[in-house]
């Protein structure tokens, strides 16, 4: 599973602040301990605190000065990325593109030029898809121009665009639908992530709702998440299914042993 | 139409062991053997790094094996000194390192006490100079008692000592903790247990990057397709990023070869066969050759012919 830290986000009273004032501790704590949680990528989100590109260096800066975990650029706005790209001591994974065509012919040509990853959503002009045939439909524009930009099948993340169980109940299966089926696009295949928390967005059992969905979504093929690293309950429920994928190899002691290496 | 590009992209590497330690890190070898480090399956050099080529270890008991005289025979009357018999596979049979069973430690055979282990392993590292991986005799009560002193007769050697067990580990991380020695994980032709003792040898404080894995040998007819998968399934996961796989791997070839009918019966039982003497180390080679196939790094070999066998087919496919 490739692990996304999603705590180095705006949207976090203490990291709005840190950008506010400047002060690199709160960034710096989270990368430790999301990436002692064995975090593969640490999503940076300039939210609303910022719109200036030095302000998203500075972050990321701030998070290379502490690990040397690849950052996720949590931002498409071409001009951002063009200045971020250049910090990023390792290939990032931006976050993110829609199947918009004008959307996709502005960023992938800077994440291919820069070796990068991109996650893509499934949502096109008019907006996010009701069907599973229609995430697909985007998810194969999304693959096509990736390619055409060069870039290789496992440089793409494919989002199917998780909407709320409370409220939209008969979508779920259709997003578990679509998920097994942009694994069938190539080989080497894309790899297929979410952002897992609008499952159970005014939900009352938030948790609950998320862990299951997400080892439902394991088993049609996703392999990388945007989460709470340090959620052991998520972590667990996902090593767990992926040993019953048999993704990995069983061992007695396969949780702790996550935790240590 | 152009050919597509079919290489793997592996994201990760086998851990580098290396053995034995010269002068100048503490030993008395007048070489070290270093394995691991493929970034790629066995001989796919097209696709990754295999910066170590596989390495033979020489069988070597303190007590003659039980095995049909043919097969002793071609080894020659060496076979009855651990040091000459030592001498003569690295001299004349050009194997690189060495490999040391403590057979006659078993209760059932000599019982020879822990302080004569320790003298056979001091004989042999002053006859020769390569490096040396030292089994126990296999009964974990004993070997608690033998290992403990070989380990320390070998001290600063940098030996690879063998084997830590789910029952046993703690010992033989103490050991070669305070030796300085290298570790063989074993486990019984089971990968999870496999894993699940590399997590304890880790969990006791000992460096995975210095254990070679052994999931015990199946003779060719007897389970070896069983382990053939093992190792290909744990080359793979430790390609892929699991460093609780990413070992090398060691094969006892010889030590299960010369205990089944094929390779220690001859026509008189096995009608039809053809003659021992030859079938016994194609036998052994065969097996051998399937192990280099599936990643084995280190292979335990006794019949001069099968070691010559093998390190040619090493030669050619490297």
């Amino acid at each position: 599973m490739i692990f996304i830290g999603e705590r180095i986000n705006a949207g976090f009273q203490d990291i709005k602040e840190a950008i506010q004032n400047k002060d690199p501790e709160p960034i710096k704590k989270w990368a430790r301990i999301q990436t002692d949680a064995r975090a593969t990528y640490l999503d940076v989100n300039l939210g609303t605190a910022s719109n200036k590109p030095e302000d998203l260096c500075w972050m990321i800066e701030t998070v290379q000065e502490e690990v040397d975990t690849p950052i996720s650029i949590d931002n498409n706005r071409p001009n951002m990325l063009t200045e971020a790209m250049k910090v990023c001591k390792k290939p990032p994974l931006v976050n993110s593109t829609t199947a918009v065509e004008e959307k996709m012919n502005s960023l992938f040509p800077i994440v291919a030029e820069h070796n990068a990853s991109i996650i893509g959503l499934v949502m096109d002009e008019s907006g996010s898809p009701a069907t599973a045939d229609r995430r697909v439909e985007n998810a194969a524009k999304l693959f096509e121009k990736a390619i055409e930009n060069g870039l290789s099948p496992d440089q793409l993340f494919i989002d199917p665009i998780i909407m709320p169980l409370n409220c939209m109940q008969e979508q779920c299966q259709e997003i578990l639908n679509a998920v097994s089926q942009f694994k069938l696009f190539s080989e080497p295949p894309v790899h297929i992530v979410c952002g897992l928390s609008n499952i159970s967005s005014g939900a009352k059992y938030k948790k609950l709702i998320n862990r299951t969905f997400m080892a439902m979504l394991i088993t049609q093929g996703l392999d990388a998440a945007i989460l709470d690293v340090t959620d052991t309950e998520m972590v667990d429920t996902i090593l767990t299914a992926e040993l019953i994928m048999n993704k990995t190899i069983y061992a007695d002691g396969y949780v702790e042993a996550f935790r240590k290496s | 139409m152009a050919v597509p590009d079919v290489k793997e992209k592996w994201t990760s590497k086998i851990n580098v062991v290396t053995i034995g330690a010269i002068k100048d890190e503490g030993g008395t070898r007048g070489k070290t053997i270093t394995v691991g480090g493929q970034t790629t399956l066995p001989f796919l050099d097209f696709e990754g790094e295999l910066p170590h080529k596989a390495v033979i270890a020489g069988f070597v008991s303190d007590t003659p094996p039980d095995w049909p005289d043919v097969i002793k025979n071609a080894i020659g009357k060496e076979i009855n000194s651990p040091v000459e018999w030592a001498q003569k596979n690295i001299e004349e049979f050009k194997c690189d390192l060495l490999s040391l069973k403590l057979i006659g430690a078993d209760p059932n055979v000599k019982d020879a006490s822990p302080a004569d282990c320790a003298k056979v392993v001091q004989d042999i590292l002053k006859a020769v100079d390569v490096p040396l991986i030292i089994w126990g005799c296999g009964d974990d009560e004993k070997d608690n008692h033998v290992l403990p002193e070989c380990s320390q007769a070998a001290k600063g050697e940098n030996c690879l000592i063998g084997s830590a067990k789910e029952s046993n580990y703690m010992t033989i991380v103490a050991i070669c903790k305070a030796d300085k020695h290298k570790i063989i994980s074993e486990a019984p032709v089971d990968i999870n247990i496999g894993k699940q003792v590399n997590i304890l040898l880790q969990d006791a404080g000992y460096d995975l990057k210095d254990v070679v894995m052994y999931q015990t040998t199946a003779a060719l007819g007897y389970g070896f397709d069983y382990v053939y998968t093992i190792f290909e399934r744990a080359r793979i996961a430790g390609l892929k990023g699991d460093n609780l796989m990413a070992t090398p791997l060691i094969c006892d070839v010889a030590g299960e070869t010369y205990r089944v009918k094929e390779a220690t019966s001859d026509e008189d039982v096995l009608p039809g066969w053809g003659k021992l003497e030859k079938r016994g180390p194609m036998w052994e080679a065969m097996c051998a050759g399937g192990y280099l196939q599936a990643g084995a790094d280190i292979l335990i070999l006794a019949h001069p012919q099968a070691i010559k066998g093998t390190q040619e087919s090493i030669l050619k496919l490297s």
